[in-house]
């Protein structure tokens, strides 16, 4: 290998952004692949119930599983909103 | 029973055509009674690169209605005795092909054959879900290329899902890669995923890798399946695959780059 080469092959080689890009998107698909058929449904209806009591915008619950051997983790992530912006409560 | 093998891949043009052709020349040349089924309806192709285009009569769907007999649609190769083509039909849509039609074609060839090779189109449609639906064995062939990379691990998850023994909790399907249209050369500039790379993401089992060659087309050009060029690089190449899926050990070859003779260095050849 000349010189030349040597300062050529400081640059990341285009197989190597492939191989990057690559793993990132198949590690997404097979997440998403996996997720069961009920979660888009339970997410909305989730949603619905909170809405009742919280007002929460659409894209402040995040509802995601996770697999390992031995067992799933439904993971439920909803991002309140500041004090202000709660609906009060109807109080008699 | 026949062990009924899949090749697909999702993504269209990587060589499923060509490695259904050579597996099933090459498990006939080794003493296995073989059929193998065109699943492409309406863009049949398999007889073209087996040779034998002008002797269909009947066809996968003519027998699926029972319009002829397997028997009067199966094609005899001419140089292998042991090998029986079924082709696709021209003129139907892939509706013709129904779970239970495709599973009594297998069922009675499996009384007859030891080997069923099922060449699947390209697509996640009817014909490609039908043809990986009864099968045992699944030969995933890649490209070492982005979107061939990501088909084909898409189709490794219906595999994994929508196959007849994923539905019935059987054992799963056994998945092999099969890494074609590949050059050393470009692996070794950094152009070219190379076969580690594609085995990281994928982690499936490798059955062999076939170099980007000119025996394909020419193969292709004159109908013969190019594991029968046994003077070229695939057609060796094919012929080791074929010896490692039935089970002997066969070192890797045409992954790294061959070195030149003194003479090719010399003169640049």
């Amino acid at each position: 290998m000349g010189l030349l080469d040597y300062f050529r092959n400081t640059r990341p080689s285009t197989a190597s952004i492939a191989k990057e890009r690559l793993q990132i998107l198949v590690a997404h698909e097979r997440s998403e692949r996996n997720r069961p058929d009920y979660l888009p449904m339970l997410q909305k209806e989730l949603l619905e119930v909170i809405r009742k009591y919280v007002n929460v915008d659409q894209d402040a619950i995040s509802v995601t599983m996770e697999q390992d051997d031995k067992r799933e983790i439904l993971e439920l992530n909803i991002i309140l909103p500041d004090d202000s912006q709660r609906k009060k409560p109807n109080r008699r | 029973m026949a062990r009924i093998i899949v090749v697909t891949s999702g993504k269209g043009g990587v060589g499923k055509t060509t490695t259904s052709a050579a597996m099933a020349m090459g498990l006939a040349l080794k003493g296995h009674r073989t059929a193998v089924i065109d699943f492409d309806v309406g863009l049949r192709n398999l007889d073209l690169i087996m040779g034998c285009e002008r002797r269909v009569v009947y066809d996968f769907v003519n027998v699926i209605n029972g319009e002829s007999t397997l028997n009067q649609a199966l094609i005899k190769d001419k140089r292998c005795d042991k090998l029986f083509i079924l082709p696709a039909s021209q003129t139907r849509d892939k509706e013709s092909l129904t779970v239970e039609g495709v599973g009594k074609v297998l069922e009675d060839l499996s009384k007859d054959f030891e080997f069923i090779v099922c060449d699947s189109p390209a697509g996640i449609e009817r014909g490609a879900t039908l043809a990986m639906y009864y099968a045992d064995d699944a030969i995933v062939v890649t490209n070492p290329e982005v979107s061939s990379v990501r088909d084909s691990d898409r189709m490794l998850g219906i595999l994994a899902s929508k196959s007849r023994r994923a539905e019935q909790g059987e054992e799963p399907i056994k998945e092999y890669l099969l890494l074609t249209r590949y050059s050393p050369e470009r692996v070794k500039l950094g152009e070219m995923l190379s076969v580690e790379d594609v085995q990281d993401i994928l982690s499936l089992h490798l059955l062999g890798v076939i170099p980007e060659s000119k025996a394909v087309l020419n193969a292709s050009n004159s109908g013969v399946p190019v594991i029968l060029d046994e003077k070229s690089d695939a057609g060796q190449a094919f012929s080791d695959v074929v010896r490692r899926y039935l089970g002997e050990h066969v070192t890797h070859r045409f992954i790294d780059v061959e070195k030149k003779s003194i003479f090719g260095r010399l003169f640049g050849g």
